[in-house]
């Protein structure tokens, strides 16, 4: 237990982590989030963040882009407070997917990914072969270059929820936040999702992605951040993290774990309830 | 509310261009390959929004045209050209560039002026209700306005610069009560900024005609003409503050303008993408609310141009999100028309121009209220 919920500073302290939080509070509006939030994203990796809803998850990744600002402690970016990085350099390093967001009526899918190209541009800088590239790779990774001319507001939820996705690639930030990116997907696109997830880690990238299935953050993560309630309840890898234990105390669900057949990771098999009741 | 923003009626199912190119998933650090493919996403330059502009900006130029070329003064079309280069006689040039020159220049950039502080409102409140009068800003200056009056200073100077106090102060208030702290130091959400700004309005209503029957016939008269939206009185120096002020506030709305369009995704997904948001609609909402109090101070709150010119050009355009400059091509247009209208003989003498806009705006608000109902229900 100790072994999962607190640092192994002697292992931890090798990984560099250009974002991290030193004991973070955060909320809206007279209304706490986050306390006391300490959280590193270890670089290359993709960190998944679990927990149930409305525990903070997404609040969390507002704050790591200040989009919110901290009541109290901070979030670092290569050592320097994030409040301190003007807003367009931010957006070249860190990118966002949003759990929500509106495509404006009638725009299509290519525009709307232009759009990521934005934190690259400026009033001299307009739109030049480097944008026309990633826009193009961003559609392809995501599958969507058939859809490329259609308008956003024809296509289905997950056909959607990709051009989205693109549009954050398209980014090409080296650090990568997506808040739930495989909810509305079908089983294909969500694999399809995580793999894109693993392969830009393998390129370099660093990932973190709010997901709600446990089973697929323990078979793609590399760092899994387990919250309730606005706390860390545990952070590490899939193998310290995937105990019935902490399932049942993030979730409150009793579960069973078993050896993932296809990965040996662990796997979580939610129990069967009692047949009496 | 989930009705769309930008309300505009929804294409018919287009064909689908399908590119030759198949979806191919590919490794991120894969080249990205043919050429053909990178020439799908280009930025082809939507040349539908330029030629929208182009023609309203012609439409506009050709009503002041007609508008310099009519009158009560009996003038020739020739008459009036020779004016505009000097070789006029002294009459003539006195009809045409001291009365009718400087009317018809106001309404030209006040109507753009006021065009594209709504199209501001609209795309930061991601409602097409979102405007200067539906917000409270009409009824803040006319406030202002009569509260000069009732104390007696109303004149040449003291009406405006009331007027215009008065909207800056609502301005500030409707922005300030419709703020949510918490998010980036104050998130501004579309549909609060304008419940609030109709709470506001409805209050500053009452307190106006409270105001008004405090004041003896002839004061009130006066007024209720200022009140309406009158070019009637337009001369030269109520122009050259309005160039003034289109020529700072134009280039700097211009250069927030797509950061603007961005914030339309919502606040996450711009900030995301490097907007600054607080900027963005500070700057915004201020140059916007300025705009419009130049114009209400030299010709008193005309409504509705900068309700309906950004969205009638958004239908004209098919763009996703309110464009600046064809809505302010398109309320150059529409105020240097309605003032032809209420100059036209067949109406009552003098009827104020904002008389003319309220009808035309308020049919439109009608047919906009009663295709977006259809479209929620
Ligand atoms: N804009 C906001 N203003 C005020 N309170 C908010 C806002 N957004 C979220 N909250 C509150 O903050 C808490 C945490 O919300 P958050 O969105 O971070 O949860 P989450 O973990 O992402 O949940 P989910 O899995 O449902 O997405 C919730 O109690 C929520 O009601
Ligand atoms: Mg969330």
């Amino acid at each position: 237990m100790s072994s999962m919920s607190t640092m192994d500073d002697a292992r931890r302290t090798p990984t560099a982590s250009r974002l991290r939080t030193e004991s973070l509070h955060a909320g809206y509006e007279g209304r706490p989030v986050l306390a006391d939030l300490s959280i590193e994203i270890p670089d290359g990796s993709f960190t998944v963040i679990l927990g149930p809803n409305a525990c903070g998850k997404s609040t969390l990744l507002r704050s790591l882009v200040r989009l919110i600002r901290p009541t109290d402690g901070s979030v670092l970016l290569d050592g320097a407070s994030v409040a301190s990085i003007p807003t367009k350099q931010l957006a070249r390093t860190v990118g966002l997917l949003p759990q929500s967001s509106q495509a404006p009526e009638g725009i299509t899918v290519a525009d709307l990914v232009s759009r990521g190209r934005h934190p690259h541009q400026s009033l001299l800088r307009r739109w030049s072969t480097d944008d026309e590239d990633a826009v193009a790779r961003a559609l392809a990774d995501t599958g969507m270059t058939d859809l490329a001319s259609r308008s956003v507001d024809e296509l289905s939820g997950g056909q959607r929820q990709r051009a989205w996705i693109a549009m954050a690639l398209a980014q090409q930030t080296p650090l990568l936040l997506l808040d739930e990116p495989t909810t509305f997907l079908d089983i294909a696109h969500q694999l399809e999702v995580l793999q894109l997830c693993t392969r830009l880690r393998r390129s370099g990238r660093t990932l973190v992605a709010v997901l709600h299935d446990l089973n697929q953050a323990l078979r793609y993560a590399t760092h899994i951040v387990a919250m309730r309630d606005g706390e860390i309840l545990a952070q590490g890898t899939p193998e310290e993290v995937g105990t019935a234990e902490l399932v049942e105390r993030v979730y409150g669900v009793a579960a069973r774990i078993i050896d993932d057949p296809e990965t040996g990771r662990p796997l979580v098999i939610p129990k069967a309830p009692d047949p009496g009741t | 509310m989930t009705t769309t923003l930008h309300s505009r009626a929804r294409t018919e199912a287009r064909p689908e261009a399908r590119p030759e190119t198949r979806a191919e998933t590919r490794g991120d650090t894969g080249n990205t390959g043919d050429g053909a493919r990178t020439r799908l996403t280009a930025r082809r330059r939507d040349l539908r929004t330029p030629i929208v502009t182009l023609v309203l900006t012609i439409t506009a130029l050709a009503l002041a045209w007609w508008g310099l070329n009519s009158g009560t003064s009996q003038m020739t079309t020739a008459d009036t050209l020779d004016a505009l280069l000097g070789r006029a006689d002294e009459g003539t040039a006195r009809v045409i560039l001291d009365w009718r020159l400087p009317r018809v220049v106001f309404t030209l950039l006040g109507g753009a002026a006021l065009a594209m502080a709504g199209a501001v409102f609209q795309s930061m409140t991601r409602n097409p209700l979102g405007s200067p009068d539906v917000i409270g800003f009409s009824t803040g200056a006319y406030t202002g306005a009569l509260v000069v009056a009732v104390a007696g200073t109303a004149g040449a100077l003291a009406t405006p610069l009331g007027a215009v106090a008065g909207g800056l102060g609502t301005g500030a208030a409707v922005y300030l009560l419709a703020r949510r702290r918490g998010l980036n130091g104050g998130g501004l959400s579309g549909m609060r900024i304008i419940v609030v700004g109709i709470g506001v309005s409805i209050l500053l209503g009452s307190v106006n005609t409270y105001l008004i029957t405090t004041m003896d016939l002839e004061a009130a008269m006066s007024v209720a003409t200022w009140g309406a939206g009158s070019v009637n009185d337009i001369t030269w120096t109520h122009v050259v503050p309005l160039t003034l002020a289109l020529a700072v506030l134009g280039p700097v709305m211009l250069a927030h303008a797509r950061e603007m369009t961005l914030m339309e995704m919502g606040d996450d997904a711009a900030h995301g993408l490097g907007v600054r948001l607080e900027r963005v609609r500070l700057v915004m909402f201020a140059a916007g609310i300025l705009l419009v109090a130049v114009v209400t101070a030299a010709a008193g709150p005309i409504a509705f141009v900068a309700l309906v010119a950004p969205q009638l050009a958004l239908r004209l355009t098919r763009s996703g999100s309110v464009g600046l400059l064809p809505a302010a091509a398109m309320g150059a247009a529409l105020l240097t028309g309605a003032d032809l209208l209420a100059r036209w003989e067949a109406v009552p003498a003098d009827l104020p121009v904002g008389v003319v806009t309220l009808c035309l705006g308020g049919a439109y608000l009608v047919w906009l209220l009663t295709t977006m109902g259809r479209r929620t229900a």
